[in-house]
């Protein structure tokens, strides 16, 4: 439907029926897509995550994610409380101040909590500096506490004493964002590879396609490590991101290049193609007018299904110590710190990171899915 | 179906040559070598004779020849099964893996195994009774399993293991047989030990073929030949699992090529977690070193793992499949 009208827009000027189609096929879509209850919650979880994280981690964080605060070196997560020891109700929510301690028998840190002072959370507080957006120099966040000497870590600190929860927003920036960079190389590469393999055949196929079997028979991961291995130490955290981000997708437009080669071929072969053809259209014209605008819809499901593989593989390998490199971070490399299992049983709160990535892996996983469901001309 | 397995094998050693080629310039790609690092190493430790030491070295694996002799030089040698020296062990790479990529095989092929027995069942059920209790439980279950990073997975289910057992989980042995010889014991000891990292790097491979084979089965179930077989008063079970399974269940055999590489990619990492004697952790730790020989090695057994698991999968589909036509 949507190319023969796209032909009579731009010849015939029979606009409006033309974009009455479009529009009551979007409608449908978009209405399919709004009754899959998952689906919407998971774009709803997808916003939120987006605006705190890559947005304005700054804003939402109490703490700059590198600042070591020396005295809380494993701080236990501080709870958010309204009741107090007495059973009083408080309005405003309150942490117990914590103090530390070293024991020097074992050198650990031994923390204990004051139950006697109540440091009460206020929301648009001043902290430290940064700027918003990149643009606007400030120091408001989101909430703190009254001192900011005093000790506020909901999700306690790592071993430096960084505080988990700033870097848990500051990780998530970058571990959000590489999937999507990854993907949109992913359609780049893949769109391509698989529109020229599907459109001339013959040798190009070939080419494409034993290419695209010989990168799929390396397994993923080893591959990407071996990729990352080779990046130079010197380069800057957003060289070094944007080489992960390319990493990923270069052997990830294999699937998208083979599904939009099979679409291709039968496109090819269809009536609207060879009525290009006679009027004399270009090949490049029945690409860009005609093949990738009737494979978008495969284009998009393929893509938005594989931003979770993405952030899986980014954490994967910062967790391996071959993705993102420190100081920048990701919730890969938060989880580098759980490496080992005592680790883990003495600071459970450093497996709060992969709560994160679980989260955003699932709601993508819904959210490919309801705009597979949506975009299925067959499903009821 | 003899010309097809010929065919099917000529590409395989294509594929196979080139991928070797590839192999090695990535393994080739990271700036210095291992050797630059092992003079700063010296020259820190204070050694005067630094620089002959590494000179001597380099004449020895003549790393200043042009890159494509140094790779025919490795290739053949590959063939013949002589991988080179390791630089971070300082002996033969074969010395090192062999034992390596036993583990790895087994662990690959219990994973298989794992994968199919419980997802054809269970996608079976969750297809026949779809949108009931049990299946909403199996599809969140999927999901997580999808969602969850396997490392992850992996760590708490050490975590688990630690407090409410009490028992330190991890490696294929326990203990006491950890370094002793082969028997019978032990056979039993690692099938024993081997069910953590089977689950581990199973999960995510088990809740895709249950979401495969639920929506195949699903769509059979609606074909009229399922009708006709129900109208003739066959029994219920007849019906799904003589009818109706047999033709939903050809893409997973699909999928076994492609599950495979998922598996040995997967294994790696969690192999890091649980300490596994597999190729993972060498693997990686060469990589970090630019032990360049053993990595390389790995890397190419990896992809040859792969290239012979999907011809295996390629043949299998051809004589299950009455369908396929072998061109």
């Amino acid at each position: 439907m949507e190319p023969t009208n796209v032909q009579l827009r731009s010849d015939h000027g029979f606009e409006d029926e033309a974009t009455e189609t479009v529009l009551s096929q979007r409608t449908v879509r978009f209405r399919r897509f709004r009754r899959n209850r998952l689906a919407v919650a998971a774009v709803i979880v997808l916003a939120v995550l987006y605006l705190v994280m890559v947005a304005f981690p700054e804003f939402f964080s109490n703490h700059f994610y590198q600042t070591h605060h020396a005295d809380y070196v494993y701080a236990p997560p501080q709870i958010p409380r309204f009741v107090d020891e007495e059973g009083t109700f408080h309005l405003r929510p309150f942490v117990y101040p914590i103090t530390s301690e070293l024991d020097m028998e074992t050198f650990n840190w031994v923390y204990t909590t004051d139950t006697s002072q109540r440091n009460h959370i206020y929301f648009f507080t001043r902290g430290y500096s940064y700027d918003l957006l990149g643009l606007f120099p400030t120091d408001i966040h989101f909430f703190g506490l009254e001192d900011p000497e005093q000790p506020l870590f909901l999700f306690g600190t790592d071993r430096l004493g960084r505080d988990v929860f700033s870097r848990i927003l500051f990780g998530g920036r970058v571990s959000l964002t590489v999937g999507l960079v990854g993907v949109f190389l992913t359609i780049i590469i893949g769109s391509f590879m698989g529109t020229m393999s599907g459109y001339f055949s013959g040798p190009i196929d070939n080419a494409v396609q034993r290419l695209a079997e010989v990168l799929m028979s390396f397994p993923s991961i080893p591959l990407w490590a071996a990729l990352g291995a080779a990046l130079p130490s010197g380069w800057t955290p957003l060289q070094n991101f944007f080489a992960i981000s390319v990493i990923l997708s270069l052997r990830n437009w294999t699937g998208l290049a083979r599904e939009l080669r099979g679409k291709v071929l039968s496109f090819r072969e269809s009536e609207y193609t060879l009525a290009a053809k006679c009027v004399g259209a270009s090949h490049l014209h029945i690409i860009v007018r005609h093949m990738i605008p009737n494979s978008m819809s495969h284009i998009i499901v393929i893509s938005t299904l594989s931003i979770p593989f993405m952030i899986l593989a980014e954490t994967s390998l910062s967790f391996l110590g071959l993705g993102i490199q420190p100081p920048s971070t990701s919730w890969g490399v938060l989880l580098q710190a759980a490496q080992q299992v005592n680790v883990v049983l003495e600071q459970p709160w450093l497996l709060l990171p992969g709560i994160f990535v679980v989260i955003a892996v699932l709601s993508f996983n819904f959210l490919g899915d309801g705009i597979r469901d949506a975009l299925d001309p067959y499903s009821s | 179906m003899y010309v097809y397995f010929v065919r099917r094998l000529g590409y395989m050693v294509i594929t196979l040559a080139i991928i070797s080629v590839l192999g090695f310039i990535i393994i080739n790609l990271p700036p210095g070598t291992y050797l630059d690092r092992y003079m700063a190493e010296l020259q820190a430790q204070g050694s005067e004779s630094a620089q002959e030491i590494v000179k001597t070295l380099e004449q020895r694996y003549r790393l200043n020849d042009p890159v494509f002799l140094q790779y025919t030089r490795w290739i053949s040698g590959f063939v013949r099964g002589d991988f080179g020296l390791s630089f971070m062990y300082n002996m033969p790479v074969n010395q090192l893996i062999w034992g390596r990529i036993g583990y790895t095989v087994v662990i690959a092929l219990a994973t298989l195994i794992f994968v199919y027995a419980v997802s054809i069942p269970i996608g079976i059920y969750s297809a026949v009774n779809k949108y009931t209790i049990g299946d909403n439980v199996v599809t969140l279950f999927g999901f997580l399993g999808l969602s969850m990073p396997d490392f992850l997975l992996a760590l708490i289910l050490m975590v688990f293991a630690a407090t409410f057992f009490d028992q330190p989980v991890g490696g294929l042995f326990s203990p006491a047989f950890r370094d002793a010889p082969w028997s019978l014991a032990r056979v039993w000891d690692l099938l024993s030990n081997l069910w953590i990292p089977v689950v581990v790097i199973g999960t995510a491979q088990t809740a895709t073929l249950i979401r495969v084979l639920r929506g195949n089965l699903s769509d059979v179930l609606n074909l009229q030949y399922v009708q006709t077989a129900r109208s003739k008063g066959l029994s219920e079970r007849i019906v799904i699992y003589k009818h109706a399974v047999r033709n939903a269940v050809h893409p997973l055999i699909m999928q076994l090529g492609m599950g495979l590489p998922h598996i040995i990619s997967s294994s790696t990492v969690v192999a890091i977690v649980l300490s596994l004697p597999t190729m993972g952790p060498v693997y990686f730790r060469a990589l970090r070193a630019q032990d360049m020989f053993l990595a390389g090695t790995f890397l190419m057994l990896m992809a040859i793992l792969l290239v012979i698991g999907n011809f295996l999968a390629d043949i299998l589909l051809a004589i299950v499949d009455p369908r396929i036509t072998y061109e």
